[in-house]
């Protein structure tokens, strides 16, 4: 029996077609997890879209008129009204948490343990900075300007109901990513990954391939908020 | 297979065509590509049986729940078919209570029911040891997939014991009418219901997940994707039309609530009630038509698919014949699939949506009957000629193919926009799907439970009695809907609790009691099943190993019933296709997929 070697797998077209017609994997070289996040994802890309298309139905069949979004979202600094100032910080914090998440994961795969887990810690930190602007934004809409689910002063009702909703809806998975950065974050820091530790509830042996399945999630939940910015904040 | 997979280099099989083109391929057993499944071995009862984490038990748990629930919705029909045949005798259904039987029973039957036993129980229970894998690839998330679907299950069932009772909008749950004051369960109901699906939702989530990892990347060495059963396929496409339209219901779910709750106006329009204009407005009810027919649309054929896999291979093995055209079921599985993302809108035709819509919308419908009519044919090819035995199994199939072509040819009507209009929302929709995706998908859950229980128990079941609930099914559900669909064509409306004496009912009144009785005797019929089923445990005839002479690897275990890691020491490799019966040439009636070609030699086979 011959000894499977991945690299001498026909490339381009012809090993699509190969590793299609062939036993055992589809994807070949790409573990379990890997290969159910991006399906996982596939499926979220789905309720985000759905999410977002409602909104765009929404914005063209209400009859009263969409409130201006960058006054809605502006900030006065030093009385100068600066528009989309607060989302422009978000959305730098929360892509550049996407690029701590990448070496966080190149660490990782060069078993660089304690390096790993600090850029862990870094992406969680950013993720939570993200949320807390973003509790921030939304206290400001509710107290300040009295916008509710059902109601805003603006004009479309449905405009806060769909914001509440999706960016809601956004940060809950930035929230639930932040909440698995931290435990990841404690377990590189405790070795798990080196010494292939039992999972407390699967009973799974550890791996690095872990902190790459979760920076796939982490990469979509951020290139989620580059359309919702654009749906929302832009358009 | 093309002259250029042979030659390839990596997948070396060379095959000596002099000696005639038929001698077997040299022995080629490809090299392991990763490590063995990391097991969970369960040590105690409560971990080995309750909180399980193999997907046999899971399966099994996944079915027995649904069956459960969807003996509630069997109940909940005869309560509607009492009243719409005795409206006199019977007076114990108010209105209210009938709306939220015919919403209940919708719901539980096609999403509880359907959904959960044929993804969840028969996916758990065969695509692991179909594909030759020792389990899910991820236990403990399929563990509490089963968990959050039995939470959704008694969510749903709570919705019956708060104030106001379980909705009452019909299955379609159309706002606003569901989320106002004058449907039953508008206030409580409702929020339940929709929070039920979502968890529904979110557990068959994780299981999916599973079973489309598991089929893609755990197969056995020598299991290509064009060697699995059609079992198999069928279930996997139907998971992964679950895992992108599911999305589309969770999305309307989590909106309605919204608007059910903290008073959003998404489905919402302005309202006038009692001559005073409703605070909430503005918002679009064909929008959650659309999010609800882009799941609603793939779910029929959720269901389908599994039933049509299934079917093939129960038509093959009772036959002793290969499946005719296994390729081409295997692509029309997967273009019905694509297809049935497009057509969502043939339930919206009377909604007064743009009538270029419908035209696009029923070009998409009709074309989606060229793959199904392959398949019919296919089977219908398979047992031409075929060694037919006729078994439970086959009779049931046998019944699925005439139900499913009868509410097929009953769905090119409704397809079409001009047929469509007069005949939406009669007797003749309901008698249409409920072939289509009732009946028919039903005859081939029987047909296999029949065929693989005792591979799960290791006893038949009680054949007396399965010829008996065979036919008294089959022809009980012609002797409930062919009536429908006249009734249909005469008018009568559907979801109308009572008639009163209007002139297009007097003619069916007959009709409507004789659809009763029927109902009624089908209906026990069913406990009489459930009762062969619990009883064959311990009373049913043993079962020797591979009592159908079947090929594919679930019977090939080496414990039978398979146990925990189901195949053993070893994993088995795979050589063939499952549907080498009546091979010419061979001494053999039927050759397993793990059996290597130097086993016979003298078999002409096609290598696939």
């Amino acid at each position: 029996m011959s000894q499977f070697d991945i690299s001498k797998l026909p490339q381009g077209p012809k090993g699509f077609v190969h590793d299609l017609g062939s036993d055992q994997r589809v994807f070949k070289g790409v573990p379990w997890g890997k290969a159910m996040m991006w399906i996982f994802l596939l499926s979220d890309t789905f309720i985000f879209s759905c999410f977002l298309i409602s909104l765009m139905t929404a914005r063209a069949s209400t009859v009263v008129p969409w409130p201006n979004a960058s006054e809605v979202f502006g900030l006065t600094v030093f009385g100068t009204p600066v528009p989309l100032l607060l989302i422009a910080i978000m959305t730098f914090v929360l892509i550049t948490s996407s690029g701590t998440m990448a070496i966080a994961v190149k660490f990782g795969y060069e078993k660089r343990r304690k390096l790993c887990a600090w850029f862990l810690v870094a992406t969680a930190l950013g993720g939570l900075t993200f949320v807390g602007m973003q509790a921030f934004e939304w206290s400001k809409l509710i107290f300040h300007d009295g916008v509710r689910p059902w109601y805003n002063p603006f004009g479309a009702h449905q405009f806060g109901s769909f914001f509440f909703m999706v960016t809601g809806f956004h940060g809950t998975h930035v929230s639930i990513g932040v909440i698995f950065l931290l435990i990841f974050a404690r377990k590189t820091f405790r070795g798990d990954f080196d010494t292939g530790r039992k999972g407390y509830f699967t009973s799974m042996k550890s791996n690095y391939e872990a902190i790459e399945i979760l920076g796939l999630y982490w990469h979509f939940v951020d290139l989620v908020w580059v359309f919702i910015f654009a749906f929302f904040y832009l358009w | 297979m093309s002259e250029e997979y042979k030659d390839n280099k990596i997948e070396a099989k060379s095959a000596d065509s002099s000696s005639g083109g038929y001698a077997p391929p040299a022995e080629h057993i490809p090299a392991k590509e990763a490590p063995e499944q990391e097991l969970y071995h369960a040590k105690s009862f409560w971990t080995k049986w309750v909180f399980s984490q193999d997907a046999k038990v899971i399966g099994v748990q996944y079915a027995l729940t649904a069956t459960a629930i969807g003996l509630i919705g069997l109940v909940l029909s005869w309560g509607m078919r009492l009243q719409l045949g005795f409206p006199e005798t019977f007076s114990f259904l108010g209105p209210a209570t009938y709306y939220q039987s015919v919403t209940m029973h919708g719901m539980i039957m096609v999403i509880y029911l359907l959904t959960a036993l044929f993804l969840g129980g028969f996916g758990n229970y065969l695509i692991p040891l179909m594909v030759g894998a020792r389990d899910m690839v991820f236990p403990y998330v399929n563990m509490v997939s089963y968990w959050m679907f039995l939470a959704a299950v008694l969510v749903l069932i709570a919705s019956f014991f708060v104030p106001g009772g379980p909705t009452g909008a019909g299955w379609t749950l159309y706002p606003p009418q569901a989320i106002l004051p004058g449907t039953p369960g508008s206030e409580y109901g409702i929020v339940l219901m929709l929070v039920s699906l979502a968890m529904f939702i979110i557990g068959f989530t994780m299981g999916g997940l599973n079973y489309v990892i598991t089929v893609l990347q755990a197969r056995t060495r020598g299991m290509t994707l064009m060697r699995m059963p059609l079992t198999v396929w069928g279930i996997f496409t139907a998971t992964v039309l679950a895992l992108l339209a599911f999305p589309a219901l969770f999305v309307a779910a989590i909106m309605m609530t919204l608007d059910s709750m903290l008073g959003t106006s998404f489905f919402m329009p302005d309202i006038f009630t009692m001559g005073e204009k409703l605070k909430t407005g503005g918002g679009s009810p064909i929008l959650f038509q659309h999010l609800f027919w882009f799941f609603g649309h793939p779910e029929v054929y959720i269901v389908a698919l599994p039933a049509f896999g299934i079917v093939s291979d129960l038509i093959s093995v009772h036959a002793r014949k290969n499946i005719f055209g296994y390729r081409m079921m295997v692509w029309a599985i997967v273009i019905i699939g694509a297809l049935s993302f497009i057509v969502w809108a043939h339930h919206m035709y009377v909604s007064g949506m743009n009538p270029y819509f419908g035209f696009f919308f029923a070009t998409t419908t009709l074309i989606i009957a060229v793959p199904t009519a392959i398949k019919v044919y296919n089977w219908v090819l398979t047992l031409w000629r075929g060694n037919i035995h006729l078994t439970i199994p086959m009779l049931f199939s046998l019944g699925f193919i005439v139900t499913f072509v009868n509410g097929g040819i009953t769905g090119l009507f409704l397809g079409n926009v001009i047929i469509d209009i007069p005949l939406s929302d009669t007797y003749f929709v309901v008698a249409h799907f409920h072939m289509v995706m009732g009946i028919a998908p039903l005859m081939v859950v029987f047909g296999a439970i029949y065929h693989w229980y005792p591979l799960i128990t290791g006893r038949h079941l009680n054949q007396t009695l399965g010829k008996i609930h065979f036919w008294v099914t089959f022809l009980g559900a012609y002797a409930i809907y062919f009536p429908m669909h006249y009734l249909g064509f005469i008018g009568v409306p559907r979801r109308y609790f009572e008639m009163y004496d209007s002139p297009y009912m007097t003619s069916g009144v007959g009709l409507n009691q004789f659809i009763t009785v029927a109902a009624l005797i089908v209906g026990f019929t069913q406990i009489l099943f459930l009762y062969n089923i619990f009883s064959s445990v311990f009373k049913g005839e043993k079962s020797e190993r591979n009592p159908w002479k079947a090929n594919s690897l679930e019977w090939h275990t080496p414990d039978y019933p398979p146990t925990h890691g189901n195949f053993g020491k070893e994993l088995p490799v795979v050589y063939r296709w499952p549907y080498d019966f009546s091979v010419p040439g061979s001494d053999k009636e039927y050759i397993p997929q793990n059996v290597p070609p130097s086993q016979v030699p003298t078999a002409k086979v096609e290598i696939t």
